[in-house]
C-alpha cells in the first residue's frame, strides 16, 4: 500500500512526472485564466451598486482562497516531512510558503485597491483584514525560519512545526466575518446554500478559479523542480540532466 | 505503520490540537475586542465608552441623511433595527454611501449620546448581480443607486 507513496517520495521520480505534466498543465492553466480574465473583466455584467469596481472580485477572491489552500499544502507537506522523513516533501513546504506569500500579499493588495472605492479606505484593522495579515507573517516567517539555517536539511523541522501551529488561522480567517462584527463582507461563494452572486458573473469566476488552481500548481512543481537540482547536486542523475 | 512514524505522527497531531486549542481559547478571551465596531444597541445600553475614540456600525436608516446646505456637514442615523445611534460628520462620504446600506463610523460619543464621527466607511454586502436583475427584484433600491453606479 506505501510502495506509491514511498515512491512519490523520491525527488527522481517527481522531477520526470512533473517534467511530463508541466508544459500540458502551463497551457491548460493560462487558458483558463485568459478566457476567465477576458470574459469576467470585459464580458461580464457590471453590479447593480458598485458598478465596474466589483470586477476586482476576479483576482480578489481566487487569490485569497488558494492563499488560504496554499497553506494546508505546506502544513500537509510539513507533516509528511515530519513523519516520513521525507524530502521532497520538504521541498515542497518550502516552495509552498513562498508561493502563498505572494498570493496572500496579492490578496491584501487587491482588497486595499477594492476597499478603496467601495468602503471607502483601503486598510482596515479587522478581524478579516488584520488575520490575513497575520497568515502574510506566517509565511514570511516560514520562509525567514529557511533561510536562518545554514543548510536546508536542518531547518525542515523548525519550519513544519511552525506551519503546523499556524494552520489554526485557516479556519479564523475565513470564519471572521461571521464570528466578529467587520467591515469586510461575509462569503458570497458558498459551499452549503446558494451562492449570492448572478450566474452570469459567478462562471466567469470559476473559470479564473480553475485557472489560478492550475498555475498555482505549475507554480509549485517549477519551483520544486528547481529547488531539487539545488538540493540533488551531488546524484549521478542531476548531473546528468545539467550535462544535456 | 512503523512505530517511530506512529509517535511522530501523533507529535504532529497533537502540536495542531495543542495550538488551536490555545487561539481558540485566547480568541475566546478576547471576543469582545475583536468586533471592529459596537452596535447602536450596544451603544443606547452603555456598553460603548463615552470620551474615547470608538467605532459604531450598522445601517443608514432610511430618509435620516440632513445634509448641511452651505458646508460638507451631514448628520444620518445608523441602527440595527434594536436601537438607533445619531451621527455627525464634517467631510467627503465614500461614493458607496447610501440609505439603507451598511456603514461603519469612527468618533466619540458626545454627552448627548450622539457619535461625533471622524471617519465614514461604507460597508457593503456579499450580493452581486447585473443592474437589470436587481430592478426586476427591487425597483426601488435601484433607483437610488443610480445616481452612484458607473461613475
Amino acid at each position: 500500500m506505501w510502495a506509491w507513496f514511498h515512491k512519490l517520495g523520491s525527488p527522481r521520480w517527481f522531477y520526470r512526472i512533473s517534467d511530463l505534466c508541466l508544459p500540458w498543465l502551463t497551457v491548460a492553466g493560462l487558458l483558463f485564466l485568459v478566457v476567465g480574465v477576458v470574459w469576467g473583466l470585459l464580458f461580464a455584467p457590471p453590479d447593480y451598486k458598485q458598478g465596474n469596481s466589483f470586477r476586482i472580485f476576479y483576482l480578489h477572491v481566487p487569490t485569497a482562497v488558494i492563499a488560504l489552500v496554499g497553506y494546508y499544502v505546506m502544513a500537509i507537506a510539513g507533516a509528511v516531512s515530519l513523519i516520513w522523513k521525507m524530502k521532497l516533501a520538504d521541498i515542497v513546504m518550502k516552495e509552498a510558503a513562498v508561493i502563498g506569500a505572494l498570493l496572500t500579499f496579492l490578496a491584501l493588495f487587491t482588497g486595499a485597491v477594492w476597499g478603496k472605492p467601495t468602503w471607502g479606505t483601503w486598510w482596515v484593522w479587522d478581524a478579516r483584514v488584520t488575520s490575513m495579515l497575520i497568515l502574510l507573517f506566517l509565511y514570511i516567517g516560514v520562509i525567514a525560519l529557511n533561510n536562518a539555517f545554514t543548510h536546508p536539511e536542518q531547518s525542515g523541522k523548525a519550519c513544519a512545526v511552525l506551519s503546523l501551529v499556524g494552520t489554526v488561522n485557516i479556519p479564523i480567517i475565513y470564519k471572521s466575518v461571521d464570528w466578529w462584527y467587520s467591515l469586510h463582507q461575509p462569503a458570497t461563494i458558498k459551499f452549503t446554500e446558494r451562492s449570492t452572486i448572478h450566474p452570469d458573473m459567478f462562471w466567469p469566476f470559476v473559470v479564473i478559479t480553475v485557472g489560478f488552481y492550475v498555475l498555482y500548481a505549475v507554480a509549485l512543481m517549477f519551483n520544486t523542480q528547481t529547488a531539487i537540482l539545488e538540493r540533488e547536486y551531488r546524484t549521478q542523475w542531476v548531473r546528468d540532466k545539467v550535462q544535456q | 505503520m512503523h512505530p517511530q512514524r506512529k509517535q511522530r505522527l501523533q507529535m504532529v497531531v497533537f502540536i495542531v490540537v495543542a495550538a488551536s486549542l490555545a487561539v481558540g481559547l485566547l480568541l475566546f478571551a478576547l471576543r469582545g475586542n475583536i468586533n471592529l465596531f459596537y452596535p447602536p444597541a450596544d451603544i443606547a445600553a452603555g456598553k460603548a465608552p463615552v470620551g474615547q475614540a470608538i467605532r459604531a456600525g450598522g445601517m443608514v436608516r432610511a430618509g435620516s441623511v440632513v445634509r448641511a446646505p452651505d458646508s460638507l456637514k451631514v448628520q444620518f442615523v445608523i441602527t440595527d433595527y434594536a436601537a438607533d445611534l445619531t451621527v455627525h460628520y464634517e467631510g467627503i462620504l465614500p461614493d458607496m454611501f447610501a440609505e439603507e446600506e451598511g456603514a461603519v463610523v469612527a468618533g466619540m460619543l458626545n454627552d448627548q449620546g450622539e457619535l461625533m464621527a471622524t471617519e465614514v466607511l461604507a460597508k457593503h454586502d456579499e450580493n452581486y448581480m447585473p443592474p437589470e436583475v436587481a430592478e426586476t427584484l427591487h425597483p426601488k433600491v435601484d433607483a437610488q443607486h443610480r445616481g452612484g453606479y458607473g461613475q
